[in-house]
C-alpha cells in the first residue's frame, strides 16, 4: 500500500498507455513457466476425457454381454433338468417341477403372426396415404400424431384391451366368427369354443394396434427416401398412383420396408404388458384362436414373482433367454436391412 | 379403352384401400385416446395426488406410486444419461471408425428395441437375487439400462450432425480435443442432446415389465431405496387386473397421467429438435 515497487509503477504507467502493451508484457514474462504446466494439465485432461468416454463405450458393451451371460447362467439349472426337451414339451407343472416352453413359444409366434397380418397391410396403407394421397396441409399433423402414438407406453394399450376391447370382442366379434365358420372344415376348429373375450385372437389384435403406428411411421420415412425424380418419371409415362407405388416405390424401398416390418415384429414378439392383460395365461396349445393361451413375456410377467424353487425360476429365465435369442435374430436382420437402405439414401 | 378402364379401376381400388387403412388406423387410435380420457378424467380428483394407494374397497389416491415413479425414473436417468452420453461421445468424436464403435453401435441398436422384460430378468439375477429382496434401487438400475440406448443413439446422431469444420476451426485456434468436444460440439448439439434425454424419460416412465420383479410394488409410502417401491405402471397393472371397481378406476386415472406425461415430454422434445433444425 505504502511502498510502490518499481515493477508495479511501470506496469501502472503502461496500463494508462495501452492495454495491449500490458498484456503482452505480462504474458511474455509469465509464459515460459505457466505454458508448459498448462499444456501438461490440458493434455492430461484430454487423455482423461478420452479414456472416460472410451470406458463408457466399453461398459455399454459389457452390459449387453452381461445380459446374455446372466440369462444363460440363470437358466443352467433348467437346461440341466430338461435339456432340449424343454423346447418341445407342453408341460407346465409348478407342483411337480416339470416345465416346457412350447405353449409359450407357440403363443408368442401366433399372436405376433396375427398382429403382423393386420398391422403390415394397414401400416403400409397409412404410409401410402401419408406420402401420396393425404392433402398437404394434413400431412405433417397426421404424421406427427402417428409418431407420438408410437411412443405411448404399451400398458395403455393393455388396459384399453382389457376393459374396452375384450368385452366388445366377446359380445360382437367372437359369436359372429364362431357362427360364420361353424360349417367350414378347418376354420371351424380355428374359431371354436365359447367366446371368452380374452385369448390369442384378442391379444393379436391389441398387438396389431400397438405396432401399427410404429410400422406406419417407419414405412413413411422409408417411402420418403425415394427420389422425387423416379416418381415423377413414373407419373410422366402415365402410371397411376397404384402403379407408381407398386412398380417404382415398393421395389425401390423393399429392403427398408422389410426392415421396418421386422423391427415391428421384434416389438410384437417381446411385448409384455399389452399382451398379459388379454391373453388369459393358459399353458396349453389349443387349435382355436379364441381360446386363452400364453406368450413367453406374459408367462414371465405373471409368474416370476410367485415362482418358488430354483427350477421354476430357472425355467422362467430360460424362457426369457429364448425370447431374447428370437428377438435378437429378428432385430439383427431388421437393422441390417435398414442399414442397407440408409446407405442407398446417402 | 378397356385397358385404361381396368387400370383406372385398379388404381381407385388401391387408393380407396389406402384411404380406408388410414381412416381405420387413425380412428382406432383416436378411440383408444378418447376412452382413456373419458375413463381417466372421471376419477381425477385432488385425492389422487394426496393420498396413498388404498386397500380394496376404499377410497384413495396414487401418491406413493407417483412419487415412486418419479424417484426411480430420476435415478435411472441420472445413472443412464452420463454413461450413454459419454459412450456416444466416444463413438462420434474419437473412435468414429474403430471396431469398438461398430460393435457398440450394432449392439446398442439391438438393446434399443430388445424386450424390456428381459432387462428385468437380467437385473433380477444380478441385483435382486444376490441382495435377497426386491428394492427401489434395482428398479432404477433396470430403468437406467433402458435409458442408455436411447441417450447413446441420440448423442451419437446429434454429434455426427455437427459440421466437422467447426471442430477444425476450434482445433486451429489451439483448443485441446476435450475443449473442442465440450465447448464446441456439445454446444452445437445441445438441443439434440436434451431431446435425447427427454425421449429417454418418456420411454422409461411408462415401462412396466422391468419393474415387475425388480422394484415390485408397495402399498405404502416408502422413500427407502433398499425396499420395494411402488410405481405408477405396476400399480396400474395390479389394479386393472383386480376385481375391485375403485382399483380399476384408479388404474384408468393412472394410465391417463402416464399418457399425458409421456405425450408432453415427446412434444417438448419434438419442439426442441424442430427449433434446432430451423436455425
Amino acid at each position: 500500500m505504502t511502498v510502490i515497487e518499481p515493477d508495479q509503477r511501470k506496469s501502472d504507467g503502461a496500463d494508462k498507455v495501452s492495454d495491449v502493451v500490458l498484456e503482452q508484457s505480462v504474458s511474455r514474462s509469465a509464459a515460459p513457466v505457466d505454458r508448459a504446466g498448462a499444456l501438461k494439465r490440458i493434455a492430461l485432461a484430454d487423455r482423461i476425457f478420452f479414456q472416460v468416454t472410451r470406458a463408457a463405450a466399453v461398459i455399454v458393451l459389457i452390459i449387453l454381454g452381461g445380459v446374455i451371460v446372466s440369462l444363460v447362467h440363470g437358466s443352467l439349472p433348467s437346461m440341466k433338468a430338461f435339456g432340449f426337451g424343454f423346447l418341445t414339451s407342453q408341460a407346465w407343472n409348478p407342483v411337480l417341477d416339470n416345465f416346457g416352453a412350447l405353449p409359450a413359444v407357440y403363443g408368442t409366434m401366433i399372436t405376433s403372426l396375427i398382429a403382423m397380418l393386420i398391422a403390415v397391410p394397414v401400416g403400409l396403407g397409412v404410409a401410402t396415404f401419408l406420402t401420396e394421397l393425404c392433402p398437404h396441409a394434413l400431412r405433417r399433423p397426421i404424421g406427427v400424431a402417428i409418431e407420438l402414438l408410437a411412443g405411448i407406453p404399451s400398458i395403455i394399450y393393455g388396459i384399453w384391451g382389457l376393459f374396452v376391447f375384450a368385452p366388445f370382442v366377446q359380445t360382437h366379434v367372437q359369436p359372429a366368427l364362431i357362427s360364420a365358420f361353424a360349417d367350414v372344415p378347418v376354420l371351424s376348429a380355428m374359431f371354436a369354443g365359447p367366446p371368452y373375450g380374452i385369448g390369442m385372437l384378442t391379444a393379436g389384435f391389441i398387438l396389431a394396434i400397438m405396432v401399427l403406428p410404429f410400422i406406419a411411421s417407419i414405412s413413411r420415412d422409408v417411402f420418403e427416401t425415394v427420389p422425387p425424380v423416379l416418381k415423377e418419371a413414373a407419373t410422366g409415362i402415365g402410371c397411376t398412383t397404384w402403379e407408381m407405388m407398386r412398380f417404382v416405390v415398393l421395389p425401390y424401398t423393399r429392403v427398408g420396408v422389410i426392415g421396418g416390418v421386422m423391427l415391428g415384429l421384434g416389438r410384437a414378439l417381446g411385448e409384455t404388458m399389452a399382451v398379459t392383460f388379454v391373453i388369459g395365461n393358459a399353458h396349453k396349445i389349443s387349435p382355436s384362436l379364441l381360446a386363452p393361451g400364453t406368450t413367453i413375456s406374459a408367462t414371465i410377467a405373471n409368474e416370476f414373482t410367485e415362482a418358488v424353487g430354483d427350477i421354476y425360476t430357472s425355467a422362467l429365465i430360460q424362457l426369457g433367454l429364448i425370447l431374447f435369442v428370437i428377438t435378437f435374430i429378428v432385430l439383427a436382420i431388421a437393422r441390417y436391412m435398414l442399414m442397407r437402405i440408409e446407405r442407398n439414401a446417402a | 379403352m378397356s385397358l385404361y378402364a381396368t387400370r383406372r379401376r385398379r388404381n381407385s381400388i388401391a387408393t380407396s384401400l389406402a384411404w380406408a387403412a388410414a381412416t381405420f388406423g387413425l380412428a382406432l387410435l383416436a378411440l383408444i385416446l378418447t376412452s382413456l380420457l373419458y375413463e381417466g378424467i372421471r376419477g381425477l380428483s385432488p385425492a389422487v395426488f394426496t393420498q396413498m394407494t388404498p386397500p380394496p374397497g376404499s377410497q384413495g389416491g396414487l401418491l406413493n406410486a407417483i412419487a415412486g415413479s418419479l424417484v426411480m425414473t430420476g435415478i435411472g436417468v441420472a445413472i443412464g444419461t452420463p454413461l450413454g452420453m459419454l459412450a456416444g461421445t466416444y463413438m462420434a468424436e474419437y473412435g468414429r471408425y474403430t471396431k469398438l464403435t461398430m460393435v457398440v453401435r450394432f449392439i446398442n441398436d439391438i438393446l434399443l428395441s430388445a424386450p424390456s422384460i428381459v432387462i428385468g430378468l437380467f437385473v433380477y439375477t444380478v441385483m435382486v437375487h444376490p441382495m435377497g429382496h426386491f428394492s427401489g434401487i434395482s428398479g432404477a438400475v433396470a430403468l437406467a439400462m433402458l435409458v442408455i440406448p436411447v441417450v447413446l443413439r441420440t448423442t451419437e446422431d446429434m454429434l455426427l450432425l455437427v459440421p466437422g469444420s467447426m471442430r477444425e476451426a476450434a482445433s486451429a485456434l489451439g483448443a485441446p480435443r476435450a475443449h473442442v468436444v465440450g465447448k464446441v460440439a456439445y454446444r452445437a448439439a445441445k438441443a439434440g442432446l436434451i431431446t435425447g434425454v427427454l425421449l429417454a424419460v418418456a420411454r422409461v416412465s411408462g415401462e412396466t415389465a422391468p419393474l415387475l420383479f425388480t422394484a415390485l410394488n408397495n402399498q405404502f409410502w416408502s422413500s427407502d431405496l433398499n425396499a420395494p417401491m411402488a410405481s405408477l405402471p405396476v400399480v396400474i397393472f395390479q389394479f386393472a387386473l383386480s376385481p375391485y371397481k375403485d382399483w380399476q378406476q384408479l388404474a384408468w386415472t393412472g394410465a391417463l397421467l402416464i399418457t399425458v406425461a409421456v405425450l408432453t415430454l415427446s412434444i417438448v422434445a419434438r419442439a426442441l429438435s424442430a427449433g434446432r433444425r430451423k436455425s
